[in-house]
């Protein structure tokens, strides 16, 4: 299916859950509303025309003025691609988790949230999963301060 | 009288130095006796953050970095950031470019998989053919280090083109290496693969289905153990790889149900030979030509964003950039084949023994260095 016609399908079945698409560039995507993100996803996964069960890539934008959830999807029976972005705000970031649908989103989640703050309310297992635990701040965004010690030790 | 015989799980930390987690992995394993409840991978020892380096250099100043993350295949880590990076910008590479990295991206997977056979023979308690393995990936080694004078971490693909051409020579050095490599499968099938303890270790062990493979993001060989015929150099072909001739091995289940650790190693082996078959076919296609040709006086890609994947030893490394249009990326985030293979850990290792785990680990041949990045 080309990016066009999985556009349409999804404004057609969710109409205002997805304010916009932009098919130009290198990565067609829809933007979607944080809301309906599970139905959204829930529906590229099972639908028989869609079927896209290979979840290639999730993770954080940090724009400065909003934080951008970036899904990437790809159906290895049909062989097409298509993205979509979550747009949250930067002050508590809040977006449901997919785990349900793609397994694997559990960790990329888990990733999402120690480099972003942002938070899957329904994570199964919601923990930093690359810096230690009392990590203090999230190291991707554009405003992070550098730490000058860790534990009382200089770095 | 009824008894409650279960009694308390005990909690076994295997890693972060363990020779057998193959680098700083902490395993938290919940046991009961020998049988392993919950297997918790912890990661994030060998974390650099990546990703945060590569929004502070410049585009080309992301490759050394690119590197350092699956530290035994790095020709296939730059090799996607270049691709990627051009796709961006609309570079086009002349053959020649073309040709040498695909049989620099091969033999450094034959490498690849030579470790991971001979580490994998190690764990299953078997020295020799490890010693076999290394001796034959030092030769690949030097023929590396002769062109771009590393052996290890290259920098070699560059965007738009390569750090040096290849030296005199090296098409007949490539092709003798292969005269005297391909017998040597065969030796380490007999020496390791179809040995009889090796199979009995691995083949009804860490059983992965193939909707469970794919649920969990496997790829690579860890995806095509799982008997699922797919490869991105097939199926979604960069860098001309539909011209070139080979077959995509997967998991047959000959000693045992198909996804098990027995299969996804002999797919490994057999990718090996048929790695070999594209060298030969890149080195005959190879002709003459500048591999300076396309490289850009300033890497400045317009605005924009893109994901390219590319098929690495271990499986799709796929890199999207987010490009502002200054000579920094905005974001560079990787989409990394051992981590998404390590979050499926917990559950193939459910109800499995400890020494399985060992084979398990092995089996899914993780590299520390990519998941952690």
């Amino acid at each position: 299916m080309k990016p066009e016609e999985i556009a349409a399908l999804l404004k057609e079945k969710f109409g205002a859950g997805i304010p916009e698409s932009k098919l130009d560039g290198h990565l067609p995507f829809s933007a979607v509303e944080p809301g309906s993100i599970v139905e959204v996803c829930r529906f590229l996964h099972d639908d028989p025309r869609l079927m896209m069960d290979h979840l290639e890539l999730l993770g954080g934008v940090d724009w400065k003025d909003r934080i951008e959830v970036v899904y990437i999807v790809y159906s290895m029976t049909h062989r097409h691609r298509y993205s979509l972005k979550c747009r949250l705000p930067r002050q508590e970031p809040k977006i449901h988790t997919v785990e349900s649908i793609w397994r694997v989103a559990n960790w990329h989640e888990r990733e999402a949230y120690d480099m972003f703050g942002i938070v899957f309310e329904g994570h199964s297992d919601l923990r930093r999963i690359l810096c230690p635990d009392d990590w203090v701040g999230y190291p991707l965004r554009k405003d992070y301060k550098y730490p000058t010690q860790y534990r009382d030790m200089p770095v | 009288m009824e008894v409650d015989i279960a009694g308390d799980l005990m909690t076994l930390n295997m890693g972060p130095q363990h020779p057998s987690t193959h680098g700083v992995l902490r395993l938290e394993l919940k046991t009961d006796g020998e049988v392993v409840h919950e297997a918790i991978p912890h990661i994030g020892y060998l974390h650099r953050c990546f990703e945060k380096h590569a929004e502070n250099v410049d585009y080309p100043g992301v490759i050394p970095f690119t590197d350092r993350m699956d530290y035994v295949a790095s020709m296939n880590n730059n090799l996607g950031y270049a691709l990627t990076v051009e796709k961006l910008m609309g570079i086009q590479v002349n053959n020649r470019v073309r040709c040498i990295r695909i049989i620099m991206a091969e033999l450094n997977r034959i490498a690849s998989h030579l470790l991971a056979a001979g580490t994998y023979g190690i764990d299953m308690g078997s020295y020799t053919p490890f010693l076999h393995c290394f001796r034959d990936r030092e030769k690949i080694l030097d023929l590396f280090e002769e062109t771009c004078g590393a052996r290890l971490l290259y920098n070699y693909n560059w965007v738009g083109g390569l750090m040096y051409d290849i030296p005199t020579g090296f098409e007949d050095k490539v092709v003798d290496f292969l005269d005297y490599f391909e017998p040597q499968v065969d030796n380490l099938n007999r020496l390791l693969s179809y040995n009889y303890i090796f199979i009995k270790r691995t083949a009804n062990v860490g059983i992965v289905p193939p909707d469970v493979a794919v649920s969990y993001g496997m790829t690579g060989p860890n995806l095509r153990g799982s008997g699922v015929k797919w490869d991105v150099r097939k199926d979604e072909p960069y860098l001309g790889y539909e011209e070139f001739d080979f077959d995509v091995p997967v998991g047959l289940g000959d000693h045992g149900p198909v996804g098990s650790c027995f299969d996804r190693y002999i797919v490994r082996i057999k990718e090996v030979k048929e790695s070999c078959k594209i060298v030969r076919q890149a080195v005959k296609k190879l002709t003459p030509g500048d591999v300076h040709e396309s490289l850009p006086k300033r890497v400045k890609p317009p605005a924009g964003e893109v994901y390219m994947r590319t098929e690495c030893p271990r499986g799709e490394l796929g890199y999207y950039i987010v490009s502002d249009g200054s000579l920094k990326p905005y974001r560079v985030k990787v989409k990394s084949p051992c981590f998404t293979a390590m979050s499926a850990f917990t559950e193939i290792s459910r109800g499995a023994m400890i020494s399985d785990i060992v084979a398990i680990v092995g089996s899914i041949d993780i590299v520390l260095g990519e998941i952690d990045r």
